[in-house]
């Protein structure tokens, strides 16, 4: 259902979500002296042997492949922080615990790439993967809940879980709409969008005869 | 991020520091992010764009003096990862436009207010946009027609409006985060405040919120910059 996003449909591919995450900062640990880096996208350092400096995760990344630090995993993806979440997220059916909104690819991007800067690693990857599939399964049963309106609050929803439900609530919410409301607009407005829909929709498009 | 009510006056601060501290790339990817998730083109960030492309071009100038002057490698191709992603932020914001323009250049090129949102360049690539696509149908389909139904724009003769011309559904469904405080707001668009109190269909956000939204009533929160689609 709503978890087999079909790339043609989700705004944002994986990638792209990916790249946003990239841009959040972490703490890394350098083991080399270097300038300060005057970036488009700000500037960081100077880096200096053991003396820890936030860069942004793709930085990180970058000087971690090349063996030039040790990456901080974020406070949060502690064992403690994530066992508290994970029954946080068992507990309450309704509403999700706070995560970083990018929780799901920073964590992957630092599994690929700074294994053994992550003390239990095992125990962290296991535990992120139980909450993903709790809040997962959360979002797929409160959706058997939704009814027609324009706004609904989403709070502490992720980037990626968003990617994922966004092109099935957007379409539904779209049709209760549509159903809801053939009434309430007006005559002008009704002509129009019904010819929006027909000139929008092109296979459905009806030929005048 | 806090998403209660609760703590104002420090989320406001945040707001300040956040928005002096703000970088380019950071608005640019603000302006891709809203341009990829609406459903109509938004207003062309022309100032935004000069300033990135100027950055770009200086950015290019400096990898290339590492290059030459056999700066140490690491230092130049962390240069170049940064400028790579600068480049891949405004390509992209520039090209999810193109894909509108071309999807509703009829719609964009009869609405003025749509026309004032496209930059010298784009205007002129929905000109030659809509005078090929014209002339491509003309040639192929409209020609061999019966003389009734040779309009690009309309389906025959006797429909009252151009009917054959895609728009924008302003009615989809997006998902926003609230950046500054929205007003409260009546979901049919409405605003009057004088009957606030009888009316219980007023939404509002603070800053942090999630949410799903239909498309046009929050369109002036979009461009005013207080919330922010994902």
């Amino acid at each position: 259902m709503a978890g087999q996003s079909d790339p043609h449909i989700s705004l944002f591919s994986a990638e792209e979500v990916e790249f946003m995450a990239e841009d959040e900062l972490i703490e890394i640990v350098p083991n080399m002296r270097m300038d300060p880096l005057n970036f488009i996208c700000g500037d960081f350092g100077p880096f200096l042997p053991q003396i820890a400096s936030q860069v942004p995760l793709w930085l990180a990344v970058a000087l971690k492949k090349r063996g030039k630090c040790a990456i901080r995993p974020p406070q949060w993806m502690s064992v403690e922080n994530l066992t508290r979440v994970l029954e946080g997220e068992r507990e309450s059916q309704g509403a999700f615990q706070v995560l970083p909104f990018h929780y799901v690819e920073i964590s992957r991007l630092l599994f690929d790439h700074a294994r053994e800067d992550i003390p239990d690693m095992y125990m962290v990857r296991s535990l992120i993967e139980d909450i993903r599939d709790v809040r997962i399964h959360k979002v797929e049963t409160s959706l058997e809940k939704f009814s027609g309106t324009s706004a609904v609050k989403i709070p502490n929803l992720s980037a990626m879980e968003v990617n994922i439900i966004r092109p099935f609530v957007g379409r539904a919410l779209q049709a209760f709409y549509k159903h809801d409301n053939p009434e309430k607009i007006p005559d002008v407005d009704r002509a129009s969008s019904a010819q929006t829909r027909a000139a929008n929709n092109e296979p459905r498009r009806q030929l005048r005869r | 991020m806090a998403s209660g009510a609760g703590d104002w006056s420090a989320e406001q601060i945040d707001d300040y520091e956040t928005l002096i501290s703000t970088t380019d790339v950071e608005l640019l990817k603000r302006a891709w992010r809203n341009e990829k998730a609406s459903p109509e083109i938004l207003p062309f960030e022309e100032a935004l764009v000069k300033r990135a492309k100027e950055q770009i071009q200086l950015m290019e100038e400096t990898v290339d003096d590492f290059a030459e002057s056999g700066h140490d490698p690491l230092i130049a191709s962390l240069y170049q990862m940064d400028l790579d992603r600068a480049q891949f932020l405004l390509r992209s914001y520039l090209r999810v436009r193109l894909q509108k323009i071309e999807k509703f250049m009829f719609h964009i090129w009869k609405m003025d207010t749509y026309r004032n949102r496209l930059s010298i360049e784009e205007e002129k690539f929905t000109e030659r946009c809509i005078r090929d696509i014209g002339k491509h149908l003309e040639e192929t389909v409209l020609s061999k027609l019966p003389d009734n139904y040779q309009s690009v724009l309309k389906q025959s003769i006797i429909s009252e409006e151009d009917d054959m011309v895609p728009e924008p559904q302003l009615d989809t469904f997006i998902v926003a985060k609230c950046e500054r405080a929205t007003r409260p707001l009546y979901l049919d668009g409405s605003r009057q405040s004088a009957s606030f109190d009888s009316r219980n269909d007023h939404f509002q956000m603070v800053p942090g919120d999630l949410c799903i939204l239909r498309y046009r009533p929050f369109q002036e929160e979009l461009m005013s910059g207080n919330i922010s689609l994902v």
